[in-house]
């Protein structure tokens, strides 16, 4: 069968029913296994222990852009293809995304103020980031204010396209601006800057919460398939009892 | 063990475990009362109109 044929709703729900369960496990052991290895990592020699944030704040920064590259893909699916589970995809995949986004500033903003003595600064990578959290929930809001949910996906997916703009500003913010935010120090030319003994753990790290990210949007992608079909026989009931 | 920041290393991931969990519980719970409501529609006798055809669930 080929992967395309997934993309029939009720297809991908015996997907995903034959899927999920393997997939939280797996989730579930590469994540202890990282944090794991996480808190068994050396200090940093400048930022001592404090460099265990790193193991979180990485990946959820990565994640949140990623979900938000999902989201403009998504949003190409629902404007040219007009596929039905592309904004399924869409809308199951905003509040992931933007949970990520706030975990990324929540623990950035807790591994600062001991480093650089303050929670916040209006430099460019965290005000991208703070503007890519809000695009997440600026999406969620446009979809609950809009009744007919084809024009509220249509409505969602120009905008995500339109935002997408800052996801390469919030990668090469550090580059493009002088910020109080260090430089990329893993995706860099030439290579990683992080010693082997730090940049595993947290490689491991990011594949486990990728792996997370994966399962809950299949799981959110799952509900949202079933919620359209509740609320089509709803609609069905309510029709044969005006008729009846 | 954590040395002289440890409450900010604790915070960090204290949050993130309680936010990641509300997340999954949320999206658990949520296809919990689905399931269970397309059951009860079900159990009325709605049904999806490929399935009155003979169609797949």
């Amino acid at each position: 069968m080929a992967i395309m044929d997934y993309a029939n709703p009720t297809r991908f729900l015996g997907l995903a029913g034959r899927v999920l369960p393997w997939l939280a496990a797996l989730t579930a052991a590469v994540l202890l296994v990282a944090l794991w290895l996480a808190f068994q990592a050396p200090a940093d020699y400048q930022q001592g222990e404090t460099v265990k944030i790193m193991y979180i704040h990485v990946p959820f920064a990565w994640l949140a852009m990623a979900g938000y590259t999902a989201l403009a893909v998504s949003a190409l699916g629902i404007l040219v293809w007009r596929h039905p589970l592309a904004d399924v995809a869409h809308k199951a995949m905003a509040p992931i995304g933007a949970v990520f986004a706030f975990l990324c500033l929540l623990t950035g903003s807790l591994w600062g103020r001991p480093m650089w003595g303050t929670y916040w600064v209006w430099d460019a990578r965290l005000t991208s980031m703070l503007v890519l959290l809000l695009l997440y929930l600026g999406l969620l809001a446009l979809r609950s204010a809009i009744e007919d949910a084809g024009q509220a996906g249509r409505a969602a997916a120009v905008l995500t396209l339109v935002g997408f703009v800052n996801v390469p500003i919030v990668k090469f913010s550090v580059d493009w601006w002088n910020t109080l935010h260090q430089p990329a120090s893993v995706f860099r030319m030439g290579g990683p800057t992080i010693d082997p003994s730090l940049l595993w753990p947290l490689l491991l790290s990011a594949v486990g919460f990728t792996l997370l990210m994966v399962t809950l949007h299949l799981a959110a992608m799952r509900n949202e398939i079933l919620r359209r079909r509740l609320r089509a026989l709803e609609a069905r009931a309510a029709a044969e009892a005006a008729f009846a | 063990m954590l040395g002289d920041h440890a409450s900010f290393i604790v915070a960090a991931y204290a949050g993130s475990a309680v936010v990641l969990l509300g997340l999954v519980l949320w999206i658990a719970v949520d296809g919990r009362l689905l399931r269970r409501s397309l059951d009860e529609m079900e159990a009325r006798g709605v049904r999806r109109r490929s399935d009155s055809r003979g169609g797949r669930p």
